[in-house]
Parts: structure tokens; C-alpha cells; sequence
């Protein structure tokens, strides 16, 4: 059978295209391959599942194996977080036109371009910055690359970053900066939020995130800001933009850079495929000099009324001219940047803000219920949290492995005692009232002393 | 407008013309916030049903975002009509994007990935929970070492330049273990590998020693005897290069590098033509990468996210990313334990749809479908070079068998006309296809770079030739006309001065409304 | 938009009767004894062509005769000049100096013996040559006659400076290739082009002299003397130390300062003489000469000096990687580059698109001592850009060119 998806391999159609090009068989196209180098087997590889119904058949029997959070009642975020995707969002990234395209230029692929310039004009709203990139790899990319951005616009290479930061995003900064911009961690308050710190004029940039890796609001930005400007160094911060129907734009409070990841806007989970990073800036050109990834502007064309769009500052001199700190530019995650404008569009002023206003009210109450039950700590617990806390109990796996068998998974740990449990919009009040009960339910009671039964 | 009615063709319909006479969409679509309605809404939001939280004013929101306020139809469709003025490998002959490998990405494999036991899946699940999509990242990567002969690989990275820098790393990595990371700073590509080899390696701190082409094309085998040294971290080398042509002393390269001390690293993003025929392992190489939505078929989703496979050697191992997927019996976990590893490249595990998809690509053809690609690919590629190459002005610079791609050169044509290969390209995109020069700089002067993958038919790369021999024949005619292209385009010529003037460039709509409305 | 043309008549003339160039009233009598024609006129007239079609507003400015008004049709405004008969050198430079305030751009159809004499013109203004004559070595060229018409057609204000070099055309014709750099001419800076752009490549840097010459004075060291031969990448080392340094001549640094300026061999003998140097040249011209032209102050005895009287642990062996000691924190914590010096002594530099255009013939050493050409002979690390290296052969001329 000719293979579905290799037409010219009909022995037919092959024989006349030989002929045509005067080769008498396909080896003789492979003869600058040394036969030391040839693999004179067939690779050993699964049968196929050459019909499309029995690799569906395969398919579903490996996906029979996933028990997703839909059918459970999740409560795991860490980085990657259970909002409701609408469906216009899915409808508008599965046109094949948007999902098989790649690199045209600005004329046949003019959508591509708009679509991604109204995403990063959307995200700019939002932030209040008037330069948003393409989307990169993701949120951990983005911050790597932002504060590389900051050592170069400063010129220096020391950051200090605040410690209320997930352990595999330090792990990336570490391997992607430490080598030439190492990094001082500034220790977490008593509160949540970063705690004090000293600077000198060697520092590059401070980098904070709000909400931080605690869930925990930072409500000393300014102050940070602040302080770090005295010293000439750059405040770089981390921030969700789903929160920020709600919380002020860390730029009114004095951020250089933000920085952070969009999977909230309206892309699923998908076992952490549902990555994309974005960078803001003021439109200061040293900084949008610093830009490694791409930025899409408006352009007029020969015909009034009409957008044109293409690349804003291409030959960055100052990026070119700084090869000391140069970064590598790929195929990254365009297509999520056009899903979050989809859900940008969709939500609008007041749906950002309801969104917010009801994740900030669940999450509290989150707390203070789960902060009710005996033998259950929350940590942090007079700070401003969106979405996600913390809280502390005697053998957090235990505590997990209990609430699994009722169909939960009750958060994420962090360490022996310690879960961070994640609350979105998806959660009803009632699907938090169930997971008071099963903690509940799950933990040893405990007598007046504190001490477990 | 004239009211004289044009006289109908007569029954039956004549033949087709020679070429299609294409006009993209054209929807004349205003920029969103242009269709905003103050009081719309997109979609509705769950009320809290809890008590408020009331936020102080240090942080607190003070005026909405400018966000657009639209119906849930306005938006869609204009975000439909967005994606119609649009090309995708779904509608064009796309064998223009050279060095990108544009193939057919199935439709049935895009409905494992929508799928729920896929879409809600959150990576931190317990790992019983998750046993199907962690024997996809196994099973994955047991077939990847098997076509690279590679002991290990890891489905981390987001992307080909993303497993290239993984695979620095590593390479760091491994000379800090041997207490060598000082001494070993300099990295060795060829002019013709991919671009990103040179780039990443710059950013992890290595300079970077390029090998310039010798006089048959291939890299200069003696400029890498002069290069190689104490100083040697690694080579990274493309092979087939961006050139097509395939160098086929790529052993004794590894060798040389080896003897140095230095390891050999193989940017397999061409691996397209030669799937079964030969492997890294078998060259020597120590670490190698792959690109899943180039040679295993995941879409290319107007620039991600895609996918990267790094494989490395069993001395490398030691220092891939982690979590690596390990499997005990029927039973699959993920091992973090690792001392020696470069830890994590991104979040969580790996970008899940598109190894699932790679994976079912690779299901569906085995080891003998898969040498059908790579040989199917080669042929598909010279039979189009054969006729790219009867279009007078076209021409290709060593004259060498080329696998699966190869780069032209329209220099006679431009020194004839003073058409420039990108205006060609404007202009054959009026044709409905899609074309790239390459990347800078030219060492091929007015270069076009073409890969037909195995997914077309002799029919399209005859029309595919047809457009390019019409368009070189029009620059001969009349260069200004192709100048000025294009005609059938959603919009036209664009002026691209504002861009690179900072008082006029608009990166948003804000800064396009602060700047030219206000 | 106004355009200028001027016209070398004879350019070209030379080249079809093997005489490898048109300089002087002697050779081109010769040439048309031989039955050469010149086709200098042709070929601003196929620039015009090009420039009209793509700007049919564009106004073209020029003299009578066969310096211009023969090549540029009946639509042109005239200048009035009087040539001498047949045209000499002083005539291109008169009609340079009477066209340039009158126009935005200039074309001049010739060789790099026409780019000599616009650039002693001192125009004023931005020029392009429209490669008509036997050398067109020089930077201020276009590719072709279509490409000169359409860069000026195209042109909006932003320039480049490219280099005029040329030969000596009677050592040229006694078969040896001797290119000079006399200075440096503002073309049209290519537009930036919209199109090319691959979603999300690593472009490559930009060719950029600039990055070249920060990482030279990344690698200086303290004490050691750098000879730094003619040109516009040497100069831009001088840029970047921010010291007066010289295009045409050689010129000394150390310890970042200026210790001489536009030296003669013998001064430069004593400069070098004692301590620690090193010799930092470019390629000078289309041949790929390294040493011995344009440069001939760096002499042998130069070269001698500064390639053996260095410190072992700087003379890496022919063949071998660079030497020198690896990279160590500074005073200040950043890291402080690798000493530079590809083969110890000698480091060479220039653009990836200057060795490109070599279309793989080996850089040339020419000194007039075959001991020194041997010696400087073999792959040398040509400084590319920042932290960028091209391993890339230098040969002695005498076996590229007398065997």
C-alpha cells in the first residue's frame, strides 16, 4: 500500500521521477553517504498501526491510562493552572490555517501577524507597557532572558532574586544565567513576601514575582522599586496577567521589566504543553534594544486604510553590537500568543475583573476554611494570596495519598509537611467545602495539646 | 463601475490555465480594539459565591485594562477571518520553507491531543494517574534511540534551538566534571549548520570558531585540524548541512574532535532524508537533537510550541535534563534523582502534545515507512532541483548530489534584472505558495532554500517549479512589476521605514495610538 | 529625486585586450589598437534604465558628451563641462566636483582607478559605482549595472562607508597583484529588507567591524605593542579606544594609548623593537593580500621581530588552536578574554563576508621575504566578531600566483 501520507512513493509515480532526473535507483541519490555509515537493517522499531482506526484503537488505550482533572477535583497548580478555557479559543487555534502555518512573510500570512500583534497589544493593556514580545518558550525562558535583558541595559551582572520563587525555575535561572550572572537570593519574610535586602551598584536587576510562588500578593513593589532604582539597577517582575483584572500592573508600581507565563489565557494544561512566555518593557529604545525575540509592528501600505505589519527595530544595533550577551532566538510558542488575544478579547475589561475579583474571594475562602481544620497550618496566612497557599500539616504525603482515594488531588508538596494548594474559578465553593472535608476527615484528630491520636 | 455585462465561457469549462489564478482572503479586517463595543461581552465568569476580598490600595487595580469589549460572535469571527489570510501547510504546496521540513501534519493525530486525558492533564499529578502519557514520553524515547542509536534522550526541551542549548549544557556539564570548563571555551560549527549552533553556544559563554566551506562545499576538513586543541569543547555540526550536501567525512571529524578531547555534538534538524539510512551513534557523535515538528511531523503552529529531542551517549547520560521516564515492569515513574544532571530547561516534563503526536506519527509507519519518508524526501527534493535548475538565472553553487533540501542561488538572474531573491518570493506568494531565502549572511549570493519533504506529490512540485520559472521569467520582462509585488495579497507593498524609527514604531496598539492618533 | 552620472569613458577598455586595466593614455591607445571598445556607456546606460523604471520621477543629472549625456538619453538635465579629448582623470574629478551639489546621489560607471579619482573629487555627497571597468575590487560598487540603478532608485537618506582600493596597475600587468587602500567613499546603506525574515531564527550577527574591534581591545594586553595595519577595521579598533588613529597608515598602540601615528618601517623597527607586539591587519582588497600590500611598513624585518620575539607560551605552533592562558576573573570580577593573536604575532581580521567572497582561495602573504611568507604561512584564527573565530589559510603569494 502506498502510505496515506507519502504520495510520491506509488512505485509508479517513483520509476518516473527517476527517469526524469536520470538516476536508476533512489541509492544512487544516497552515494555520498559512506556505506562504514549506512544502518544496513531496518530499524527496530513497533509495527505499524499503518490504518488510521487501529493507531486511534492504540491511542486510546494509552490515553485510558490518564486520569485527567476533570474527572478528579484538582487543586495542583505550581505553574501550570486548571482556568476554563473557552471554546472560542480551541475553535480559533485548531484552524488548520493558524495550526500548519509557519514563517510566511507579511503579505500571505498577514493574519498570523495581526493576530499576534492585537495579542501583544492586548497584553500591553493590561500591563500598561507599550512593548510586548512574541510569545517565547515559556515563563521560565522569559524571565532568564528579562533579566539577561537587564544585565545588558545595565551593564552589570549580579541579581538578586527574591526566594518566594518556584525550585525548577531557580533551577532554569541557574543554568541559564550563573555562568556570567550569578545570582543572590533574598530570603522570604515571616509574611510571605521578600524581606529585606541590601543592594550596591554592582546589582543588574532585582527580580520579584507577584503572586509569588506562595500565592502570596507583594505589596511592597514600589518600595523595591524604590530601592533599586537608588542603586541604578533594574526591578524585573514575574507576574500571572490573569491576576491583573484586579492587581495593579507592576509598571504603576515601578517595574522596568515584567515578565512571566500566559498559560492561564486560555491554554489547557496538557501535562505542562501549555507553556508560553511574554516580556514587557516601557518603549524606551535601549531596552527595546535589548529584545532578543521579536516584535511585530503596524506599517503603512501602498493602499490607504490599510494595516500592513512587520518586524519593530529588526537589526537591534545594541543587541547585535552586546555579543557578550547574546541569546539564540527559535521556534518558540506563537500560537499560544494568539489563543491568550482570543481569551483577552473574550474576557474583556470585565471579565478580567470579575475573574480576578472571584479567584482572589475563593482562595481566601479556601484559606479560611482549610485554616479551621484541626492539625492544618496556613502558612502566610494575613498576606494577600490569588490562587494559591500554603499550608503546613504533619506528613503532607500522607495527607495526599488520603484525599486520592476520595477522588482529590489536594495540592502540590513542597516539601515533608508543606502543600501548595491551587484555587481557580473552576473550583465552585462547594468543590472547596468538599476538600475541607476530606482533610478532615484524613487527618489524625487531635487533642488539646496538639499532639495526633 | 460599468454596467456592461462580460459574456459568458461556453460549456464545457475550458481547461485550467498553467497557473492557478490564487487571490488570498482579503476581509479588509479593522485591528480588534477598533471593533470594541463599550458593554459586550465575550464570555461569562462564575460569581464568587463567597464573601469579597477587598484589596488595599497599594495594590489594587485603579482604571481597567483598554481590553476590547466584543460579542462572542464578533470575536470569533474575526479571529476566523484572521487565520483565512493565512497560509499552513493545509493549503499550500509548502516546500519553500527550506531547513523547516514542512510536512503533512496528520489531522487524527491533533485529536489525541484535544482529548481531555490529555488537554486537563496537570503535571504534577501522582504518577499512577498519568501511567499513559509517561509510557508516550518511554516509548518515544526508545524509538528515537533507535533511529539515532543514542542511549539516552530527553523530550524537555520546547524546541530544536531549545535541545541545542540543552545539549551545551551538557557539554558544560561534563567538562565542569572533569574539571576541564576553564580550560575547554571554544566551540567549532560550520558555516552551513544551522545558525542557532553558533547562537546558543554564545550564550552559554563559548567562543565560537566557525569552518568556512572548502572547494567542494563541504566544511574544510583542514581548518578543523587547525581549530581543535586543548581549547575544544565540542563541534556542532549539521550534516546534511543547509546546503543539502551531505559531508561525507563526518567520522574523521568526530574523530579529530575527539582526539582533542572534545565531544561531538550532531544538530540533526535535516535528519529528514536519512531516517533509517544512517544514525549518529553510528558516526560517533556523543549528543545529538531532533526537531519534532520538523522530521516527526508535529504542526509548526506559526512558530510553536514545537519540540526537541536531545539523545546523548552513555557517558552523557549522567547529565541529561531531569526528570528522566523510567520504566519498571508495567509500571512508569519519573526519576529526579539524579546528581550529575543539568536539572530543568523548562517547566514540568516536556511539551506533551507534540510528543504524543510524534509519537503516533512514527506508529503509523514503522521502520519501513519511515525509510519511505527519508527516501521519498530525497527524491522528491532532486526531482525538484532537476527542474528549479531549467529555469534560466536559477543555479546552485557545487555541483554535488544534494538529500533533502537544497540552496539556490538566483545571482545570475539579480546581477541581469536587480530583482532581489526576497522580491521573488513576494511574488511567487501570488501564486498561492510560499518561499525563504536563508539565513544571513549570503554566503550564497540571492539565495532561495527549497525542501520537499516527502509529503507532496509530483504535481505540486511541478506546479511548485512552474511558479518560480514564471516569476524569474517576469523579472526578465519587466523587473519593476515583480518590485513591486504584491497583487493577489490580503494587503499591499508594505513601507517598512516606521519600523526601525523609534519616534514612529508602534509595537502595540498603544503605543500606536500614543504616538499617531493622539 | 535627483541623480548625478558621470562616465570614465575608457572605462573597461583595457580589460578585453588582456591589459589588465585602462590607467593612462598610453594603455588605452593601446587598447584600441588592439580593437577594444569601451563599455563603460552601455553600462551606465543599462543602471539608467533600472533606476527609471523603479523611479520614473527621478531626475538625472550629468555632463555633455560621452561622460554622461551620451549614456543618459534625451531626459536628463546637463551640467555645463567641457572635457578634454580623449577624457583624463582630472576631467571624472571636475565633473564630480560640478555635479555633486546638484544632486542627492551619484553614479560613476568605471574601475577602482574612476573610485580613486571620485574620491579625490571629495564629493560631498553619497556615490555608487556601477562596475563598468577591469578592477572593481572596491567596496563602493554595485553587484551590477541593474543593482547600481535600483540602490539609487532605492536610496533615502542612509549611507555606509565602503572602501576604494586599487592596484598598481604596472606591477599588475608584470603579474603582480598589488592592491592599496586610499580611503573610503558614503554609498547608499542597503535598505533593510522586509522580507527574509524566518519566524524566529537566530539571525547572525550582523557583519560589524565594531564587534571586531571590541573583541581585539577585549584581548589587549598590558605591555604589548599592536602594529595595526590600514583600514577600516583596523580603525575601528582606534574607535574603540577612542584614540586618533589612521585609515591609510600604520599606526601603534599600547596600554591605550597612541604611541605612533602613520609610522614608516624604520620607526616602526624601533617601536617594536624589545617588548612584547603583535601585527593586526586586514584583507585588503578583492585578492585577499594580508601582508605586503598597503601595508609594507610592516616589512619582514617588522615581522621578524614581532613574530620571534615573543614569549613561547604565545607562539602556538603552526596548526595548533590559539594559545594562551585561559580566562581568569579580573580585579573587577568580570572575566577578562583570552589574550588575542591567532598564530602569535599576527592576527587577522575581517568580515565572514569578505572571506566568503574569496569563494574559498586562501588569504595571501606577500612580504618580499619567502622566509617571512612561509612563516606566517598556515591557518591563522581570523577574528570574525566578538568571541568569533574563522580558522582560514594564509599562503605565500609566490606559490598562489608564479607557479
Amino acid at each position: 500500500m502506498t502510505h496515506p501520507y507519502i504520495p510520491n512513493a506509488e512505485p509508479g509515480v517513483r520509476a518516473a521521477m527517476l527517469a526524469e532526473i536520470g538516476a536508476t535507483s533512489v541509492d544512487d541519490l544516497y552515494g555520498a553517504i559512506p556505506a562504514s555509515l549506512r544502518l544496513n537493517r531496518p530499524l527496530d522499531l513497533p509495527a505499524p498501526l499503518a490504518s488510521e482506526h487501529e493507531l486511534a484503537r492504540h491511542m486510546r488505550g494509552l490515553l485510558d491510562r490518564n486520569t485527567d482533572t476533570l474527572e478528579t477535583l484538582s487543586f495542583l497548580g505550581g505553574g501550570c493552572y486548571p482556568h476554563h478555557v473557552p471554546a472560542v479559543c480551541d475553535e480559533v487555534n485548531n484552524r488548520g490555517e493558524f495550526l500548519t502555518a509557519y514563517a510566511g512573510e507579511p503579505y500571505e500570512d498577514h493574519g498570523r501577524f495581526q493576530a499576534l500583534f492585537e495579542y501583544v497589544s492586548m497584553m500591553a493593556e493590561l500591563l500598561e507597557m507599550d512593548v510586548v514580545n512574541v510569545p517565547t518558550y515559556d515563563g521560565f525562558q522569559a524571565t532568564g532572558t528579562a533579566l539577561r535583558m537587564a544585565a545588558r541595559y545595565t551593564g552589570r551582572n549580579r541579581l538578586l532574586v527574591s526566594a518566594a520563587i518556584g525550585a525548577d525555575k531557580l533551577s532554569k535561572l541557574r543554568d541559564f544565567l550563573d555562568h556570567d550572572v550569578p545570582i543572590t537570593l533574598v530570603p522570604v519574610g515571616e509574611d510571605g513576601e521578600t524581606g529585606a535586602f541590601e543592594i550596591d551598584d554592582t546589582v543588574a536587576a532585582v527580580y520579584v514575582e507577584s503572586p509569588n510562588a506562595y500565592g502570596v500578593v507583594e505589596t511592597r513593589l514600589a518600595a523595591i522599586a524604590e530601592q533599586a532604582h537608588a542603586e541604578g539597577a533594574l526591578l524585573v517582575v514575574g507576574a500571572d496577567p490573569i491576576a491583573l483584572g484586579v492587581l495593579a500592573p507592576p509598571a504603576t508600581l515601578g517595574a522596568d521589566i515584567v515578565c512571566g507565563d500566559i498559560q492561564s489565557l486560555g491554554m489547557h494544561q496538557s501535562y505542562g504543553g501549555g507553556h508560553a512566555g511574554y516580556i514587557a518593557t516601557r518603549d524606551e529604545e535601549r531596552l527595546v534594544a535589548e529584545f532578543p525575540s521579536r516584535l511585530f509592528g503596524i506599517a503603512p501600505t501602498a493602499v490607504p486604510g490599510e494595516y500592513g505589519f512587520g518586524d519593530v527595530y529588526y537589526d537591534r544595533t545594541s543587541f547585535a553590537l552586546r555579543e557578550e550577551g547574546k541569546e539564540w532566538v527559535g521556534t518558540a510558542a506563537a500560537l499560544w500568543g494568539i489563543t491568550a488575544g482570543v481569551y483577552l478579547a473574550l474576557m474583556g475589561p470585565q471579565g478580567m475583573r470579575e475573574l480576578g475579583e472571584t479567584v482572589l474571594a475563593r482562595t481566601r475562602y479556601a484559606m479560611d476554611v482549610l485554616g479551621a481544620v484541626p492539625g492544618v497550618r496556613v502558612l502566610h496566612e494575613t498576606a494577600i494570596h490569588f490562587r494559591e497557599f500554603a499550608i503546613e500539616v504533619e506528613d503532607a504525603q500522607a495527607l495526599l495519598d488520603d484525599l486520592r482515594t476520595d477522588g482529590i488531588y489536594g495540592g502540590i508538596r513542597l516539601d515533608d509537611t508543606t502543600l501548595l494548594v491551587c484555587v481557580t474559578e473552576r473550583h465552585a465553593k462547594a468543590d472547596i467545602d468538599r476538600l475541607v472535608a476530606a482533610v478532615a476527615a484524613a487527618l489524625p484528630v487531635q487533642d488539646h495539646e496538639g499532639h495526633g491520636r | 463601475m460599468s454596467a456592461t455585462a462580460e459574456p459568458f465561457a461556453e460549456l464545457p469549462v475550458a481547461p485550467k490555465p498553467a497557473l492557478r489564478r490564487f487571490h488570498q482572503a482579503r476581509w479588509d479586517e479593522p485591528i480588534i480594539f477598533e471593533l470594541s463595543s463599550p458593554g459586550q461581552r465575550g464570555i461569562g465568569v462564575p460569581a464568587a459565591d463567597v464573601p469579597a476580598v477587598e484589596l488595599p490600595d497599594a495594590v489594587r487595580r485603579k482604571t481597567p485594562p483598554a481590553l476590547p469589549e466584543m460579542a462572542q460572535l464578533h470575536v470569533l469571527r474575526h479571529y476566523v477571518r484572521l487565520s483565512q489570510e493565512n497560509l499552513g501547510v493545509d493549503v499550500n504546496i509548502a516546500v519553500g520553507q527550506g531547513t523547516c521540513t514542512m510536512k503533512y501534519s496528520p489531522k487524527v493525530n491533533d485529536t489525541f491531543v484535544r482529548d481531555p486525558r490529555i488537554a486537563e492533564l496537570h503535571p504534577a499529578q501522582p504518577e499512577d494517574t498519568v501511567q499513559g502519557v509517561l509510557e508516550v514520553y518511554w516509548r518515544l524515547e526508545q524509538m528515537l534511540k533507535e533511529i539515532s542509536g543514542m542511549a539516552r534522550v530527553s523530550l524537555q526541551p520546547n524546541s530544536g534551538s531549545a535541545a541545542i542549548y540543552a545539549n551545551i549544557a551538557m557539554i558544560r556539564a561534563y567538562h565542569a566534571h572533569n574539571g576541564e570548563a576553564e580550560q575547554r571555551d571554544q566551540v567549532i560549527t560550520t558555516m552551513f549548520s544551522h545558525p542557532s549552533n553558533a547562537a546558543c553556544a554564545k550564550t552559554a559563554g563559548f567562543e565560537v570558531i566557525t569552518l568556512m566551506p572548502d572547494a567542494n562545499g563541504h566544511p574544510d576538513i583542514e581548518a578543523l585540524r587547525a581549530a581543535v586543541g586543548p581549547r575544544t569543547a565540542a563541534l556542532l555540526i549539521t550534516n546534511p548541512e543547509d546546503t543539502g550536501i551531505y559531508n561525507p567525512r563526518i567520522a574523521e571529524f568526530v574523530e579529530l574532535v575527539h582526539e582533542a578531547g572534545g565531544l561531538a555534538c550532531y544538530d540533526q534538524a535535516n535528519a529528514n532524508g536519512i531516517l533509517g539510512i544512517t544514525r549518529a551513534a553510528d558516526a560517533g557523535f556523543d549528543l545529538c537533537h531532533f526537531n519534532l515538528h520538523k522530521t516527526f511531523s508535529t504542526p509548526h503552529m506559526c512558530g510553536g510550541p514545537a519540540g526537541g529531542a536531545s539523545g546523548v551517549s552513555e557517558r552523557l547520560a549522567p547529565f541529561l535534563p531531569g526528570p528522566t521516564v523510567e520504566r519498571d515492569g508495567d509500571r512508569y515513574f519519573l526519576d529526579a534523582d539524579r546528581p550529575l544532571s543539568v536539572g530543568k530547561i523548562r517547566p514540568y516534563l516536556g511539551v506533551t502534545p507534540n510528543v504524543v503526536r510524534a509519537y503516533a506519527w512514527i506508529m503509523t509507519l514503522g521502520a519501513e515507512g519511515l525509510r519511505q519518508v527519508a527516501e521519498t524526501a530525497v527524491l522528491n527534493n532532486n526531482y525538484l532541483m532537476h527542474k528549479v535548475l531549467q529555469i534560466p538565472g536559477a543555479s546552485v553553487q557545487w555541483d554535488k548530489r544534494r538529500l533533502e533540501q537544497v540552496r539556490y542561488s538566483w545571482r545570475e538572474l539579480s546581477e541581469e534584472t536587480g530583482v532581489h531573491s526576497e522580491e521573488i518570493g513576494v511574488r511567487a506568494a501570488d501564486f498561492g505558495v510560499h518561499y525563504w531565502t536563508s539565513h544571513h549572511p549570503y554566503l550564497v549570493p540571492e539565495p532561495f532554500t527549497l525542501e520537499p519533504t516527502e509529503s507532496y506529490s509530483k504535481a505540486d512540485l511541478d506546479e511548485y517549479a512552474a511558479v518560480l520559472a514564471h516569476v524569474a521569467d517576469e523579472a526578465r520582462r519587466d523587473p519593476q512589476f515583480v518590485k513591486n509585488a504584491p497583487y493577489n495579497q490580503t494587503i499591499h507593498k508594505i513601507d517598512p521605514t516606521p519600523l526601525d524609527d523609534p519616534k514612529q514604531w508602534a509595537p502595540t496598539w498603544r503605543a500606536y495610538v500614543r504616538k499617531h492618533l493622539s | 529625486m535627483r541623480v548625478g552620472l558621470v562616465v570614465n569613458p575608457v572605462a573597461g577598455l583595457g580589460g578585453p585586450a588582456g591589459l589588465k586595466g585602462s590607467d593612462g593614455a598610453e594603455v588605452q591607445r593601446e587598447a584600441r589598437a588592439r580593437g577594444a571598445g569601451a563599455r563603460a556607456g552601455e553600462r551606465a546606460a543599462a543602471a539608467l534604465r533600472a533606476l527609471r523604471a523603479a523611479r520614473p520621477d527621478a531626475v538625472v543629472v550629468t555632463v555633455p558628451g560621452p561622460m554622461g549625456a551620451d549614456s543618459a538619453g534625451a531626459e536628463c538635465e546637463l551640467v555645463p563641462f567641457t572635457p578634454t579629448e580623449p577624457s583624463t582623470a582630472d576631467d571624472t574629478r571636475a565633473a564630480v566636483r560640478a555635479l555633486a551639489p546638484h544632486v542627492d546621489v551619484l553614479l560613476f560607471a568605471g574601475g577602482d582607478g574612476t573610485a580613486r579619482d571620485v574620491l579625490d573629487a571629495a564629493p560631498g555627497r553619497p556615490v555608487l559605482g556601477i562596475p563598468a571597468g577591469v578592477k572593481v575590487y572596491s567596496g563602493c560598487f554595485a553587484v551590477s549595472p541593474a543593482a547600481a540603478g535600483l540602490a539609487a532608485a532605492e536610496f533615502a537618506g542612509e549611507t555606509a562607508e565602503a572602501e576604494v582600493v586599487d592596484l598598481d596597475e604596472e606591477a599588475y600587468r608584470a603579474g603582480r597583484v598589488s592592491p592599496r587602500l586610499y580611503g573610503t567613499l558614503a554609498v547608499p546603506a542597503a535598505r533593510v529588507r522586509l522580507s527574509g525574515r524566518k519566524t524566529g531564527s537566530s539571525a547572525a550577527a550582523p557583519d560589524s567591524v565594531a564587534a571586531i574591534a571590541r573583541d581585539v581591545v577585549a584581548g589587549m594586553r598590558p605591555g604589548v605593542r599592536y602594529v595595526l595595519g590600514p583600514g577600516a577595521t583596523t580603525l575601528a579598533i582606534g574607535r574603540e579606544l577612542g584614540l586618533p588613529t589612521t585609515l591609510l597608515g600604520v599606526d601603534v598602540v599600547a596600554d591605550g594609548l597612541l604611541v605612533g601615528a602613520d609610522v614608516s618601517e624604520r620607526e616602526l623597527l624601533a617601536l617594536v623593537d624589545g617588548g612584547e607586539a603583535e601585527a593586526v591587519v586586514s584583507v585588503i582588497g578583492g585578492q585577499g593580500f594580508v601582508l605586503g600590500r598597503g601595508n609594507q611598513q610592516i616589512s619582514p624585518h617588522v615581522l621578524r621581530r614581532i613574530l620571534t620575539g615573543r614569549q613561547p607560551v604565545e607562539a602556538a605552533p603552526a596548526g595548533a588552536g590559539p594559545g594562551g592562558a585561559p580566562t581568569r576573573p579580573s580585579a573587577d570580577g568580570l572575566p577578562v578574554r583570552r589574550p588575542r593573536g591567532g598564530r602569535g604575532g599576527l592576527t587577522v581580521l575581517a568580515t565572514r563576508v569578505k572571506l566568503a567572497a574569496l569563494g574559498g582561495r586562501p588569504l595571501l602573504a606577500d612580504t618580499g621575504d619567502p622566509d617571512v611568507d612561509d612563516l606566517v604561512s598556515g591557518f591563522t584564527h581570523i577574528v570574525t566578531g566578538y568571541a568569533e573565530r574563522v580558522p582560514y589559510r594564509i599562503v605565500p603569494a609566490s606559490k598562489e600566483f608564479y607557479q
